[in-house]
């Protein structure tokens, strides 16, 4: 495996080079290359949209000129389910379950972007349980994304052993996940106005159990991978995109904190019960892949930390609003109250209607801001679901991340990226 | 966000710059938001993202909305954000449906491409345009972008059917010959 980056990089192209046309003829010789000293023809190649190092069906059409990347275009689309179209045919609750799999590594985040966005519209204040249980799955299920990118990324550097070890955990966040949804992936967990279920007996003991645990196994990984010459070397330096840059490029989260811009919604503009909760943000120095690797890793120490603190202080009282023209009644009281079953009929075969208006709810994804924006024409179903997905965003600086560098280096930088194509496409 | 009266002075604002660029304002579950012309998109961004005291340098999110039945029909959002005062303010640029003004079936709503001014926007305009049809005028590389370049219609709006499109297998080329063109 060629092994660039690090110091060596490619020395600089001239601009003419740069703005060479991708998908012109594929084989072209050009007086750059031959000013350059070294003839070289410069070559297209297609990655994708089945190449495994693409975390999904992502294609992308690279220029080269011998094995330096001077062009990059993302063609996108290959999972494209109309998710969003969908959405408007179904009726506000049914909604959750489809947004949940567009952004299929962080479906909390998703859950919690759009029931936001309707509680919003619906001005439904949440009951404080309903908040700290929301803030717990979603901070177990930021620390399984971060897992699942790690292990996936470390093998694409030929780290494969962490593959293994990163899922052994994530497979413990997701028996979690089944305790209290009866569901591994898609739990389907949150619904407008709190959680679906209070959290079963036990829940929190087995909670505790992998918080203590999660700690000892992320000095792990970072005694694996921080003393791995070749993830080192693959790592650092490569990738590095200005903050200035980053910002005009929209991208937000990891990318944007590893590249010392300290943003993070859960601190910037705390919604659930953020605001109680102590935690730092870790941020990077240059923006490297190196720190990007770090500053995820530290997010699930932060992660860990958040989620003893919400076990610690977690409120006793309902887990849903007391709303009975928006929340399902309780099951014992549909055989006693009338009026509890005519609830239950007319949500369960309408559903509930929101008041017309339009709201845009961001939340912090493992991966940056994910939005919902939601518009209510005043029927049951929404007239328009868009979600704002980081992963799409971050698409556009792609780019700019690997343009000049090793062809090897695209795929660290594609790794450390870590796109989610379920999310880019929708 | 700015609330109500922050809202309509950066309306109020706005108009003296830009006579006539805000339509209307509306603020509503602690959100404000600018309906403004769609002519005029781009001077409002540029005003609210170089001004100073306002600032909103950062855009969240670009999306397109089909208002059917209302008038006017379209609405591109654009969600900005200040970082340092952490406020949020949408713009809407209200575009009229140009096929239901007589200019023909196929006439296509076109606005300006802010491209220049946030180079974010490149893949949020492409899905616009790619969903509602919407042209934005001097975008570099205006194609579709999650569906096929050869697709026709444009299925977020409105009054595209859902499951209105054949599902193409290999197998049906029998019942739609052609369909590969």
């Amino acid at each position: 495996m060629p092994t660039g980056g690090g110091g060596d990089t490619p020395a600089d192209l001239p601009a003419e080079t740069a703005a060479t046309v991708v998908g012109s003829s594929p084989i072209e010789r050009t007086e750059a290359g031959a000013a350059a000293g070294a003839e070289q023809e410069l070559m297209t190649v297609n990655m994708g949209p089945h190449h495994p190092a693409t975390h999904g069906v992502l294609r992308l059409l690279v220029s080269l000129q011998g094995e330096v990347v001077i062009d990059l275009k993302p063609i996108i689309g290959y999972l494209h389910t109309g998710i969003e179209k969908s959405c408007e045919d179904q009726s506000y609750w049914k909604v959750i379950p489809f947004v949940e799999r567009m952004d299929y590594l962080s479906y909390f985040s998703n859950m919690q972007a759009y029931c936001g966005a309707v509680e919003t519209l619906l001005e439904l204040e949440l009951p404080p349980r309903a908040q700290y249980l929301r803030v717990i799955h979603l901070e177990l299920n930021r620390i399984h994304s971060h897992l699942v990118w790690l292990g996936t990324s470390a093998l694409d550097l030929g780290a494969i052993s962490m593959f293994w070890y990163c899922f052994r955990e994530r497979d413990k966040i997701l028996d979690l996940f089944e305790m209290s949804s009866g569901q591994r992936m898609h739990t389907r967990y949150f619904q407008v106005g709190g959680v679906f279920e209070d959290i079963p007996a036990g829940f929190e003991r087995k909670v505790r159990e992998f918080c203590a645990d999660m700690v000892v196994r992320l000095e792990q990984y970072r005694a694996l991978l921080d003393r791995n010459e070749i993830f080192l070397r693959r790592t650092k330096g490569v990738g590095i995109v200005s903050r200035e840059r980053l910002l005009e490029l929209g991208v937000t989260g990891p990318l944007l904190r590893a590249a010392g811009e300290p943003w993070d919604l859960r601190r910037a503009q705390p919604d659930l019960c953020y605001a109680d909760l102590d935690f730092k943000i870790p941020v990077g120095t240059v923006g490297d892949g190196y720190d990007r690797y770090r500053v995820r890793l530290q997010e699930m120490r932060e992660s860990v930390r958040i989620i003893e603190q919400c076990l610690d202080g977690l409120p006793e009282g309902p887990f849903v609003a007391d709303d009975r023209k928006v929340v399902l009644p309780p099951r014992d009281e549909l055989s006693i109250s009338m009026e509890a079953l005519i609830h239950h009929f007319k949500l369960v075969t309408e559903g509930f209607r929101v008041p017309p208006g339009e709201a845009y709810y961001p939340v912090e994804s493992p991966r940056g801001e994910l939005g919902a924006f939601v518009l209510a024409d005043g029927s049951a179903k929404p007239a328009r679901v868009h979600i704002r997905d980081p992963s799409f965003v971050h698409m556009q600086a792609l780019r700019e991340m690997c343009v000049g560098g090793y062809i090897a280096d695209l795929i660290s930088n594609l790794a450390m990226l870590d796109p989610i194509l379920g999310g880019v496409d929708r | 966000m700015p609330d109500s009266p922050g809202l309509e002075l950066i309306a109020g604002e706005l108009r003296d710059a830009h006579p006539d660029s805000v339509l209307a304002t509306y603020h509503e579950h602690d959100q404000a938001c600018l309906i403004v012309d769609p002519e005029q998109v781009l001077d409002v961004l540029r005003w609210l993202r170089d001004t100073p005291g306002q600032r909103y340098d950062f855009l969240s999110s670009l999306h397109g909305v089909d208002y059917l039945p209302a008038a006017p029909r379209f609405g591109v959002v654009y969600e900005l954000l200040n970082r340092d005062r952490v406020e949020r303010l949408r713009v809407r640029a209200a575009l009229p449906d140009p096929a239901a003004n007589g200019d023909g079936a196929d006439a296509l709503p076109a606005i300006d491409s802010c491209v220049e001014l946030f180079p974010t926007a490149e893949f949020h305009e492409r899905e616009v345009y790619d969903f509602f049809g919407i042209v934005f005028r001097g975008h570099p590389d205006l194609r579709r972008i999650l569906l096929p370049e050869v697709y026709v219609g444009w299925p977020h709006r409105r009054d595209f059917p859902i499951g209105g499109e054949p599902v193409i297998f290999t197998h049906d080329e029998r019942i739609v010959p052609g369909w590969t063109e």
